[in-house]
């Protein structure tokens, strides 16, 4: 085939197309991956009892903040990553900033606490079900991202993967905190955080596969 | 030579739906794209015409890809890394053992080649692996240069119908360039 031949065929009949709303496509995404996070949270594992209490609505509200943040940061770089041309000026190190900050608070209140109590502290009631259920329940808000991210031209797939991951693991952290009843800084530092990275680094090996174009 | 606020000029109104302006970005990218890819296979013993099927696989791509662009972004670091990224991908498939210096900054800018150009792939050859419906759709109004509403009429489909094919069909098309590569 000649060049010119398929120029002329892909500008006979052009359409106008609405452009620059990958932003837009991707941030929906996330959102619905949310609802789903949420519904399979209250379906599968249901709200925690006390969650009325004032104790357990601290608790909540700070593991909240921690998965927002996650959430906030890794979404914004995933739609620069999803754009071609549009990822200079990325520091992935600004996705650390929420993790850090969650570790320096668990090991503050760990060095506020007797050294006996720090394996209670740390493994929590229900590690296993929150080191289960996150990832678990971060595959539909995964799926739900990639299927935008595709539809978007990312061309750096390992690093648009891993973001997405990240993306997903946030959201499922967030859905899973309605539920979890560990309340720990120490425990929310090591097993959200961890969790969260296990699904980053899912993402980063899927990437390539999912995300080719 | 064109420049950025050229081009850019050009892919706004071709984002708009001015097919003149389009026909005249993409010519325009074609030869920017020949010289870039001519250049990078000349170095590991390629030949032209696999440069020409790069070409054409990132005309493809910029087609199908074109939302992504933000016109408020700059274009030539938007078509570069589609470039790049098109060159990596088609090495990684034809199982290149050479590598290639992959580039930084505005390279792809740097030439120009006109050569009347023809790759390797038969597009009515592969029109012919669409499903109906897609060829029809393709056929009539990106070959013949029928309107959609013609179109719709002739395949016994609705006009967004048109449009949905259209855009699956060219995808079909570029993933089949992608296969015929991997030999």
């Amino acid at each position: 085939m000649k060049t010119d031949d398929l120029v002329v065929m892909l500008s006979t009949n052009v359409e106008p197309i609405r452009h620059g709303r990958v932003g837009r496509t991707i941030s929906i995404a996330v959102v619905v991956g949310a609802v789903i996070a949420l519904a399979i949270m209250l379906v599968g594992l249901g709200v925690r009892a006390d969650v009325t209490t004032s104790r357990a609505a601290l608790f909540l509200s700070l593991k909240l903040a921690f998965a927002f943040a996650v959430v906030g940061v890794a979404l914004r770089y995933l739609i620069m990553l999803a754009r071609p041309g549009s990822e200079s000026g990325i520091s992935p190190l600004a996705v650390a900033v929420p993790f850090a900050a969650i570790a320096l608070l668990g090991l503050l209140s760990l060095t506020d606490t007797p050294s006996g109590h720090w394996n209670r502290m740390v493994a929590g009631g229900e590690w296993l079900e929150c080191l289960l259920s996150i990832p678990i329940i971060a595959i539909v808000p995964f799926a739900v991202t990639i299927f935008a991210v595709r539809r978007a031209a990312p061309t750096n797939l390992v690093r648009a993967g891993a973001f997405a991951g990240l993306v997903a693991g946030g959201v499922s952290a967030m859905a899973y905190a309605f539920h979890c009843t560990d309340d720990s800084l120490p425990f929310v530092a090591v097993w959200y955080g961890g969790t969260i990275v296990l699904c980053t680094l899912a993402g980063a090996s899927l990437g390539p596969r999912l995300l080719r174009w | 030579m064109a420049s950025e606020a050229e081009l850019k000029a050009l892919m706004a109104a071709s984002l708009d739906g001015d097919a003149a302006s389009y026909r005249t970005l993409l010519d325009r990218l074609s030869r920017r794209l020949r010289a870039y890819y001519k250049g990078k296979l000349a170095r590991i013993g390629r030949s032209a015409t696999e440069a020409e099927d790069l070409v054409q696989e990132v005309l493809l791509a910029v087609h199908l890809k074109r939302h992504t662009y933000d016109t408020r972004e700059l274009f030539t670091p938007w078509v570069h890394t589609i470039a790049r990224y098109k060159l990596i991908d088609y090495l990684r498939r034809t199982r290149s053992a050479a590598s290639v210096p992959i580039d930084e900054g505005a390279e792809i800018m740097a030439q120009d080649d006109n050569a009347d150009a023809e790759s390797s792939h038969d597009v009515r050859k592969l029109l012919e692996r669409l499903p109906e419906k897609m060829r029809c759709a393709i056929e009539r109004v990106k070959l013949e240069g029928r309107s959609v509403a013609e179109a719709a009429v002739l395949c016994g489909i609705s006009e967004s119908g048109v449009k949905i094919n259209i855009h699956r069909g060219l995808q079909s098309l570029a993933a089949f360039i992608a296969q015929v590569d991997q030999k």
